[in-house]
């Protein structure tokens, strides 16, 4: 049997065996990438092949001394907005079109020391904001299993670079759902750590209280793998968490038997297209053939997720992207007539609509006479979704339900209702408020496209997250599908 | 509290937000912002009475470190991403005649 080239654990035993050399791994990610791009545009900041085969030989140099680090040899692709020194970093948008960062993001830090083979840049919604990439400057990103059909947003490239076995991860984040859902959209597993396990030094910010850095690829195992790489106390991010890292030996091998599984009724009301309806609750019923214990829970602000996210990440958006101002680095106007034309007409040039107005909303909420009655009082309710969670908590270890009501939409379709589009997230954002770990995991297709698992847990209860995902994919097949025409 | 934002509203937020917004796409900025106001409404509904604002997850407090000089001189670095630099500084028109 030919070994598995598209995990990273399958990859990992080619070269712990000698099957595969990094390079001989890098090559065939570049070809792939190469092949998938007319079709996917899923990758936007290249690297330089000469670059990543020099990072391979490196790395094939280091395994063979005996040097070998955790993700030695493995390709990746990171999300277009974490920082590379000396390769381009431009966040999906016209403003950072140009713009080769002088430094590293720690998440690029800590995947480089560990041996993983940069190949390229991926493809997003431009500042993250989006459910559908088609909010990129550099074009949208197709779905690898309908080329019509968006793969998601806001890590769009990166779900669908592992869709399509380009690369076995990517690394993504998710302020509201840019993780999870376009991990459903495109079948494909997705963890979204808990708000501070992961440093956001060196990412490019879009909502700071919300943003959080996570892994997209085939398998749980996989994910927790670089997951475990990729976290960590890092004294560079205030809001990073000082705390043990994840047990990610005993994580996976936790049983499904006795596990506390909720099904939060809110997740399942008005908007839940059937086909996703019936895959979730196959696979909760999966669970509880597993031994699991399933009880209905409620949610009751579950309502209010979506209103407050759009006012607190626009507000924070509103500020973060204040620093965008063609002073220091970034899109600059040409011939600017005095400081404010400077300012305004470069962030006007370089920000696209999508942004423009999430600032301008923010903006808003955040002016005088409106701060009370949009920030503080969304913040207000930030709280009460919090508490939500935290009493379903004492009892029940894991919630599951549908990531995104739907599957991945036509490319276009709900461009004329930009509130349609908030909606995609309904499902996902409460998560970010409350600042827990969640997961997505393919659990089955409707009509003929990949349906979404959505499992949350407790704070800092990314074991239990694991254990639940990777239980799954032990007796179930769906993490093993793939698109078509995924080889060159 | 159903608002709507009109075109010189638009203006106004965007002269805050250091945006020179074309004055073709007012009005669609109008009628857009005014739907993401209308979703907003509905926070006036929620039972949020007593319950302390969360700014950030976990409620975290900032961390204090040694008083000690941890950054180097990158002043080269970053002035080489400068849109416009001269010896040092970041250039601009003249501010002051």
């Amino acid at each position: 049997m030919s070994p598995d080239l598209d995990t990273v654990g399958g990859q990992l035993d080619a070269l712990a065996s000698g099957a595969s050399s990094a390079r001989e791994l890098t090559e065939r990610a570049l070809d792939r990438a190469a092949h998938a791009q007319n079709r996917l545009n899923a990758l936007i900041s290249s690297v330089g092949a000469d670059h990543a085969l020099a990072a391979a030989d490196a790395a094939d140099y280091n395994r063979a001394a005996g040097r070998a680090g955790p993700l030695s040899g493995i390709p990746f692709a990171h999300k277009d907005l974490f920082c590379t020194a000396g390769v381009p970093t431009t966040c999906g948008s016209r403003m950072l079109e140009n713009f080769v960062p002088p430094y590293s993001a720690t998440v690029h830090e800590r995947i480089d020391a560990a041996g993983g083979v940069l190949i390229g840049k991926a493809n997003m919604d431009e500042f993250a904001m989006g459910s559908s990439n088609e909010h990129s400057y550099f074009g949208p990103v197709h779905n690898p299993w309908d080329l019509t059909r968006v793969p998601g947003g806001s890590s769009g490239g990166s779900a669908a670079l592992v869709a399509a076995r380009v690369v076995p991860f990517a690394t993504a984040t998710d302020t509201g759902g840019s993780i999870r859902q376009p991990a459903a959209l495109c079948g494909v597993s997705g963890i979204k750590p808990t708000y501070g396990r992961v440093s956001r030094w060196g990412m490019v910010a879009y909502a700071s209280s919300l943003d959080q850095a996570g892994v997209i690829a085939l398998t749980v195992a996989d994910c927790a793998r670089v997951l475990d790489v990729m976290s960590g106390f890092d004294p560079r991010d205030a809001t990073c968490a000082d705390r043990p890292k994840i047990d990610v030996a005993a994580a996976l091998a936790r049983p499904l038997q006795g596990l506390r599984v909720g099904r939060p009724r809110q997740w399942f009301g008005a908007g839940i297209e059937d086909g996703v309806g019936a895959a979730v609750e196959a696979a909760i019923a999966e669970y509880a053939r597993q031994g699991a214990t399933i009880v209905d829970v409620d949610l009751p602000s579950s309502e209010y997720a979506i209103p407050a996210y759009y006012v607190i990440a626009p507000a924070e958006a509103s500020s973060n992207l204040s620093r965008f101002d063609g002073v220091r680095f970034g899109h600059r106007c040409a011939d600017p007539k005095d400081l404010a034309d400077l300012y305004k007409r470069s962030r006007a040039e370089g920000f696209g609509h999508e942004v423009q107005k999430r600032i301008l909303t923010g903006t808003y909420a955040l002016s005088t006479g409106y701060y009370d009655a949009y920030y503080l009082r969304a913040q207000r309710v930030r709280r009460l979704i919090a508490n939500d969670y935290a009493r379903v908590f004492a009892d029940v270890d894991v919630l599951a339900g549908p990531t995104s009501p739907t599957v991945a939409f036509k490319l276009g379709e709900k461009l004329a209702d930009p509130l349609a589009l908030y909606l995609a997230d309904i499902n996902t954002v409460g998560v970010n408020l409350a600042g827990l770990p969640a997961m997505s995991i393919p659990c089955g297709f409707s009509q003929g496209l990949p349906v979404g698992l959505q499992l949350v847990a407790a704070t800092w209860r990314e074991d239990l997250l694991i254990g639940a995902g990777h239980g799954y994919q032990q007796v179930t097949e769906w993490h093993r599908a793939a698109p078509p025409g995924v080889s060159p | 509290m159903p608002v709507s934002v009109d075109s010189a509203k638009v203006r106004a937020i965007a002269e805050l937000a250091r945006l020179a917004i074309p004055s073709e796409a007012e009005a669609v900025l109008a009628t857009e912002l005014s739907a993401v106001l209308d979703l907003f409404a509905a926070l006036a509904a929620a039972p949020v009475d007593g319950l302390a604002p969360l700014a950030h997850p976990g409620d975290p407090t900032l961390r204090l470190r040694a008083d000690l000089v941890t950054e180097t001189d990158q002043h080269e670095a970053f002035a080489a991403v400068a849109p416009a630099e001269s010896a040092g500084y970041y250039l601009v028109p003249k501010v002051i005649e």
